[in-house]
């Protein structure tokens, strides 16, 4: 298949061509590949885990220019998976820590950084300086931000995303090739995907479909092989097994059908129907801090602690309240004596918070949400319980 | 017999399965069956109206029923069917927090105690 990529005459060095030795032996790269690889540009939206393994092995490949965007700064739970930071990066910016590690991998990079939150005000502007963007990103309104965004200003778009133990990869954006709304014309409406409460990630996943999505980048940009264009591969990591399905471009697609409706950036948020801030809201249940909550049991009170999360949470730590999983609840709510005080605690006082409500709802009167959850108690009153 | 491929997030509504088996000459038929043997997983599928959600697919063996019979699309013995739902996560996040069971979120878009 033809490349992507329009040839900017570059040179390699020796150090260069060194460097890629075991590139420039194989016929299917060669020299006026390296070059094509040095002329190339591509930008990862995210350094996070499936950015970490796109962004090094591009690096390592003799990709021409990379350019980032991050906004976010490395936490300490983010080093299971996101091989780019180390523990001594923690607190530090993604962007300044996978600078070093790039640079170190490669000196002749060109690399270049934003440190901004991808938005519609500023995509299809850092866009149009690249030849490839590769999606890594972890919410809906932003994948069909980079998709959109990417077809109106007509660049490939890499696409990779994760679950559990289960990946998705595709090539959309292609001129003849579909796009992400031919997948997927429209988002799950927010409190309809199913629960992230048992959710975590195997922290190979997105090492295994970062480094496809840095394969189908280099195969672009050389112009060999077979795209991922019109096909999705479907990972499952636990029976390492491979599927493929077929995508049509969709002629109807409203971005990039034969008619297209949308023709300039939208308000993402609003189109999956988020309103506002995303963060968690009590609704106005009834709450109780970590210290009143201490107090009470120190002194006896006859109070009844309800713990709405998992079985394996449970394991990993507890205060000894009574377990009924969130899901589990409507069923079992037979179990809670409603004469008596309840205090409802979770991990960090989200789902306690949609319990209360549900208790209150079924005619609990004297329950309470345990504001901040475990995670608080830990923080506040008992350091020897583990966060998580 | 046809095999239903079951992503992992609606797993957990079909006894922890990775693929259900049914007997159906449609892919309604099949998914019928499916609904009636793990009625939990239907709202996650369908909505109340009975369509098949907007953020879910569905194959047979590699073809989108979209460009087939939709629905009406013949299934054959050793088939496979597969339900495709779009998943989000990738760089950072926890992605999306279930609150349905319970009563439907209009303000919460992320449970912020979901494991990162």
């Amino acid at each position: 298949m033809a490349s992507t990529i329009t040839e900017i005459p570059v040179t390699l060095s020796k150090d260069e061509i060194l460097r890629y030795s075991r590139h420039l032996i194989m016929p299917e790269v060669g020299m006026e590949g390296q070059q094509k690889l040095k002329a190339a540009r591509v930008l990862c939206i995210g350094a996070g885990g499936l950015g970490s393994p796109l962004a090094l092995y591009l690096a390592a490949a003799g990709v021409g220019t990379l350019g980032i965007v991050d906004f976010d700064v490395v936490d300490y739970t983010n080093l299971q998976r996101q091989i780019i930071h180390s523990t001594a990066d923690v607190g530090r910016k993604k962007l300044d820590s996978a600078a070093d590690k790039l640079k170190g991998i490669n000196p002749f990079l060109n690399l270049r950084t934003f440190d901004t939150r991808l938005s519609s005000d500023n995509a299809l502007q850092l866009f149009r300086d690249f030849d490839i963007v590769a999606d890594g990103t972890d919410n809906f309104p932003t994948r069909y931000l980079v998709n959109d965004a990417c077809v109106l200003t007509g660049k490939p778009n890499v696409y990779g995303s994760i679950f559990r133990f289960e990946g998705q990869a595709s090539v959309f954006a292609t001129k003849d090739g579909p796009c992400y709304r031919c997948l997927y014309p429209e988002p799950p409406p927010p409190g309809l995907v199913p629960s992230c409460a048992e959710g975590g990630v195997l922290g190979i996943l997105p090492g295994l479909v970062g480094v496809m999505q840095a394969t189908e980048a280099i195969k672009l940009i050389l112009g060999i092989g077979e795209p991922l264009v019109g096909r999705l591969l479907l990972i499952d990591a636990l029976g390492m097994k491979f599927r493929e399905l077929k995508l049509r471009k969709n002629p109807d697609c409203p971005v990039c059908g034969t008619h297209p409706t949308i023709t300039k950036l939208i308000d993402y948020n609003e189109f999956c129907g988020i309103r506002g801030e995303e963060k968690p809201v009590a609704n106005g249940v009834p709450e109780i801090q970590v210290e009143e909550l201490k107090r009470r049991l120190d002194a006896k009170d006859d109070v009844f602690v309800l713990d709405v999360r998992e079985p394996h949470e449970y394991q990993i730590c507890n205060i000894g309240g009574h377990l009924i999983p969130l899901n589990d609840l409507p069923k079992r709510v037979s179990e809670l004596d409603s004469s008596r005080e309840i205090v409802v605690h979770c991990k960090m006082g989200g789902r306690s918070a949609k319990a209360v409500a549900f208790l209150q709802q079924a005619g609990f009167k004297k329950v309470h949400n345990l504001a901040g959850g475990i995670n608080a108690w830990a923080e506040r009153v008992d350091p020897t319980v583990p966060k998580y | 017999m046809s095999k239903i491929h079951i992503p992992t997030p609606l797993r957990q509504y079909v006894g922890k399965q990775a693929t259900v088996e049914v007997s159906a000459a449609t892919v309604a038929e099949a998914m019928d069956a499916l609904v009636a043997k793990h009625p939990d997983v239907r709202r996650h599928l369908y909505t109340d109206e009975g369509k098949l959600r907007a953020f879910v697919n569905l194959y047979v063996n590699d073809e989108d029923i979209r460009y087939l019979q939709k629905e009406a699309t013949a299934v054959s013995e050793g088939d496979s069917i597969s339900i495709v739902p779009s998943i989000a996560g990738g760089a950072a996040g926890t992605g999306d927090c279930e609150t349905a069971e319970l009563k439907p979120a209009t303000t919460m878009r992320r449970c912020a105690c979901c494991p990162a």
